[in-house]
């Protein structure tokens, strides 16, 4: 291919906005309850779904009016699992509810072993368990930390800060 | 199938395999006045149930795992742990700890690796050494202060982890840039490939033991962040693509300094070819080392220069474009056998891929705005703060507030120098992100690294973590 | 060790400059990279802004061998005791510079996960800001280090060549004080700020030693 040559498609548009080149942002989004997603994403799988980009949890807790489609009802936590066909060229995302008193998923590891980490990150910033998978153990904090960072009401952790030429302690 | 969950391990249950032998009784060690050199600090700086265990203490469906079964082999078909194949008897694999301050590890990775002699068998990497809690951070700051905290999760090519968050807020806010903003982001996005191609091939050459390419990778690289430093006023962590288009506009003469890096760049990447790829020693050190297959890269998540060293042609600038990739022409570089000297090549040609767009770039470069109109998003040149109290309002707002995003979820993925580099974002239409994840390559990849060393010696396992590229500022957010 | 046992006079000055010198222009760095500052390490010790004229291009993988512990990057909760093992592995005389926000205070990272300045760890000798710094900041960090460790009283209680932990000259040997970290404002002297001597002396302090003048 030459640098220099004829490049072979309409010229661009300088100089303009235009939504063509706006990332492709707009999926597909599912909505499976905790008994189906295994079988949903089996399906898709074999749909022709070959990679789990990324797998990861998300708590609502202080946003509890999300907008959701209708039948399904909204839990504190959700498991989003973004699909990416190679084939087809495109994604998928999948949205999970998960209950705070009963925060235990399926795992994805037998469909994709690619999620063993995503999991286990899941499951020490938000302390969502996933069943079935083979080494359910933090993966980013220490063995010992108690508590889920990642959870709303879980603080930050600020250290208060003196400006400084300030007596006291720093 | 077995739950091994952390309940099971047993925690308290020293290594015998460790390093450091045990303190013998009888010679006053004494451990309320050891400094540090006897067992006291291994177990401060234990992971308990995160660390690889020995073969005694492993559920035999892990070693099956582990011994690569799951992904290789076809349905139907199941194996004994008993003919998982080790001579010698169990007492003598050794497990021994790489780690976390290694001088060959790119980072502050642990890997524990066991060994039968010079033969690694299983490995586990054991990550979170840099563990920022960036994401949650992220839910503190503003959009306008967001890039600030993601650029310094991947410390090498922190455009593309800037331009991954404008693009998801940009979705979201469901605005249309600018034709300048966006051709000045993939100039910049290109160049910190390059910075960052360059960078890992003087890490990886020094993996090899070559010093000169570390001396050499550098030394183009410098030339590159000085024009960064012209143009975003730091070498790195620019903070210099935000959210509706960039912070400045690019400086007078650009086209000339981005002519020079590539001028200069290209013929010494043809001497680093012959300093590498020509010298027999690297070719057998590297080829057929680290062999990855495609079913296996699909089924790991891997993306970027792994997942295109075992053939499969993908990449997200020609197979899901963003910015203007697709009006530029550049090829994909794809790889034969999975191994070292594929990914070797695939980084040293995709350098010369992105030289080749940024020319493209200069000569095709529009005129227009670097960044859009829209006052809720954008702030006001700074000159006119001082003529019209509108402007100082909406500065101060945009700044202090920042803007208000519309409630809603988004996923955008971009193609950074490691692999798919991804956004979750969930916005709850307030100026801070209620969720921000960050899909790392470099935390999916470094998944591929058991399998990688499985089977061979201990000096390729130095090789193969790098040829994977990792950056653990993204592993460990 | 050693030295800082014999008393202070004329004999041993001369040779307590040549300990000093032979410390200052070899000092090898350990390799504590753990972030974004680890690179620009990696940038000094490279071609253009070269370490090796200083006599530290040499970086030491094990902290046996290593004086000078530069710890570039962010210390997370996980990487603490892994630090403080380092450093306790390393022999003295031995230097702490902090480089980056991160490292000394923190950065703009106040939350959980970070440890907020590495001298809650360790006693730093040098803190470099910069996030991360230029190479020039850190290069003028570490030749601050060299002014601290050449001109600088080893025979002073305390680390060698460490001036905020140091105690009278009388006090006997207290290994915990010398290795806990500082919190900041014990041996600090605002009389004589240490940041303002130090840094290119204008005089030979050999001379001016042996005229009688003050350093």
């Amino acid at each position: 291919m030459d640098i220099d040559g004829a490049i072979g498609r309409a010229a661009p548009e300088s100089g303009g906005n235009s939504p063509r080149h706006r990332i492709d942002a707009a999926h597909e989004v599912r909505f499976p309850t905790r008994e189906e997603y295994i079988d949903v994403v089996a399906g898709l799988r074999d749909g022709g779904f070959e990679m789990c980009a990324d797998l990861c949890a998300v708590d609502y807790l202080t946003h509890p009016g999300r907008t959701l489609p209708d039948g399904v009802r909204a839990e504190r936590f959700e498991v989003v699992v973004n699909l990416l066909s190679l084939s087809q060229v495109r994604r998928i995302r999948i949205r999970v509810q998960v209950p705070a008193a009963d925060a235990v998923v399926a795992t994805l590891f037998n469909l994709y072993p690619g999620t063993e980490a995503m999991e286990r990150e899941a499951y020490d910033l938000l302390g969502i368990v996933f069943t079935g998978h083979p080494d359910m153990t933090r993966i980013l904090l220490p063995e010992d930390w108690e508590g889920h960072p990642l959870r709303k009401d879980y603080g930050v952790g600020r250290v208060p800060v003196q400006f400084k030429g300030a007596p006291g302690p720093r | 199938m077995s739950d091994a969950t952390a309940s099971e391990r047993p925690e308290d249950v020293p290594h015998t395999d460790t390093v450091l032998p045990a303190p013998v009784s009888g010679t006053g060690y004494d451990e309320a006045t050891d400094t540090g050199t006897g067992r006291g600090l291994i177990i401060e700086t234990s992971e308990g149930a995160q660390e690889l265990f020995s073969r005694k203490e492993t559920e035999p469906d892990e070693l099956r795992r582990e011994a690569g079964a799951v992904l290789r082999l076809p349905e139907g078909v199941t194996i004994n742990a008993d003919d998982i194949d080790i001579e010698q008897s169990d007492d003598e694999t050794m497990i021994i700890n790489m780690g976390p301050q290694h001088p060959s590890t790119h980072g502050v990775l642990r890997l524990m690796i066991e060994l039968d002699g010079e033969t690694v068998l299983r490995t586990k990497p054991v990550i979170g050494y840099l563990h920022t809690g960036m994401e949650k951070t992220a839910e503190e700051l503003t959009y306008v202060q967001g890039s600030t905290n993601v650029t310094r999760m991947d410390y090498l090519s922190p455009l593309h982890n800037e331009l991954v968050l404008s693009l998801a807020v940009e979705a979201l806010l469901g605005i249309d840039m600018p034709a300048r903003s966006d051709w000045i982001r993939m100039l910049m996005v290109e160049l910190n490939r390059v910075s960052s191609h360059l960078m890992w091939m003087a890490t990886n050459g020094m993996d090899h033991a070559s010093t000169s390419m570390m001396i050499y990778g550098f030394r183009e690289r410098e030339m590159v962040l000085a024009f960064f430093e012209k143009t975003t006023g730091l070498r790195m962590n620019h903070n210099f693509i935000r959210p509706g288009g960039t912070a400045a506009d690019l400086p007078d003469g650009w086209e000339d300094d981005v002519t020079v890096i590539c001028d200069t760049v290209l013929p010494r990447l043809d001497e680093y070819d012959e300093l590498l790829t020509g010298q027999p020693l690297f070719r057998q050190r590297s080829e057929g080392v680290g062999n990855l297959s495609a079913e296996e890269a699909l089924a790991l998540s891997l993306t970027g220069p792994l997942l295109r060293s075992t053939g499969v042609p993908w990449d997200l600038r020609r197979a899901m474009p963003y910015l203007r990739y697709d009006e530029v022409e550049f090829d994909v570089i794809v790889g034969t056998f999975g191994d070292n000297f594929d990914r070797y090549s695939i980084r040293l040609n995709e350098i010369r891929e992105s030289i080749r767009i940024i020319r493209q770039v200069i000569e095709k470069m529009p005129a227009g705005d670097y960044r859009v109109q829209d006052k809720k998003v954008t702030p006001p040149p700074r000159g006119r703060i001082d003529e019209s109290m509108e402007a100082l309002i909406h500065h101060f707002k945009v700044f202090t507030e920042g803007f208000k995003v519309p409630e809603g979820e988004v996923y955008v993925a971009t193609e950074s120098p490691r692999g798919e580099l991804g956004c979750y974002l969930v916005s709850d239409g307030s100026p801070k992100p209620f969720r921000m994840h960050i899909r790392g390559p470099s935390f999916v990849n470094l998944q591929a690294l058991p399998l990688m060393m499985r089977g061979g010696l201990l000096a390729d396992a130095v090789v193969a973590c790098s040829s994977v590229d990792p950056v653990m500022g993204e592993v460990d957010r | 060790m050693g030295l800082e046992d014999l008393q202070h006079n004329f004999l041993t000055g001369r040779l307590e400059d040549l300990v000093k010198w032979a410390r200052t222009y070899s000092m090898w760095p350990a390799t504590f990279g753990l972030a974004c500052c680890a690179i620009e390490m990696m940038s000094v010790g490279a071609a253009d802004y070269d370490l090796a004229r200083f006599g530290m291009e040499v970086f030491r993988a094990s902290p046996r061998q290593a004086d000078l512990m530069i710890v570039a990057g962010r210390v997370s909760q996980k990487m603490a005791p892994v630090l403080r093992q380092v450093y306790d592995q390393m022999m003295e005389p031995k230097w702490v510079l902090s480089m980056g926000v991160c490292a000394s205070s923190g950065g703009m990272f106040n939350n959980y996960a970070i440890v907020q300045g590495v001298d809650q760890i360790v006693p730093v000798d040098v803190y470099a800001p910069g996030c991360p710094p230029t190479p020039e900041t850190l290069m003028h960090a570490i030749l601050t280090l060299h002014e601290k460790v050449r001109t600088d009283d080893i025979t002073r209680r305390g680390r060698a060549g460490g001036l905020e932990l140091s105690l009278s000259s009388d006090e006997g040997a207290d290994t915990d004080d010398a290795h806990s970290p500082s919190n900041g404002t014990t041996g600090w002297n605002p009389d004589r700020p240490d940041a303002v001597h130090l840094g290119t002396p204008r005089r030979n302090p050999i001379i001016a030693r042996s005229v009688g003048e003050p350093l």
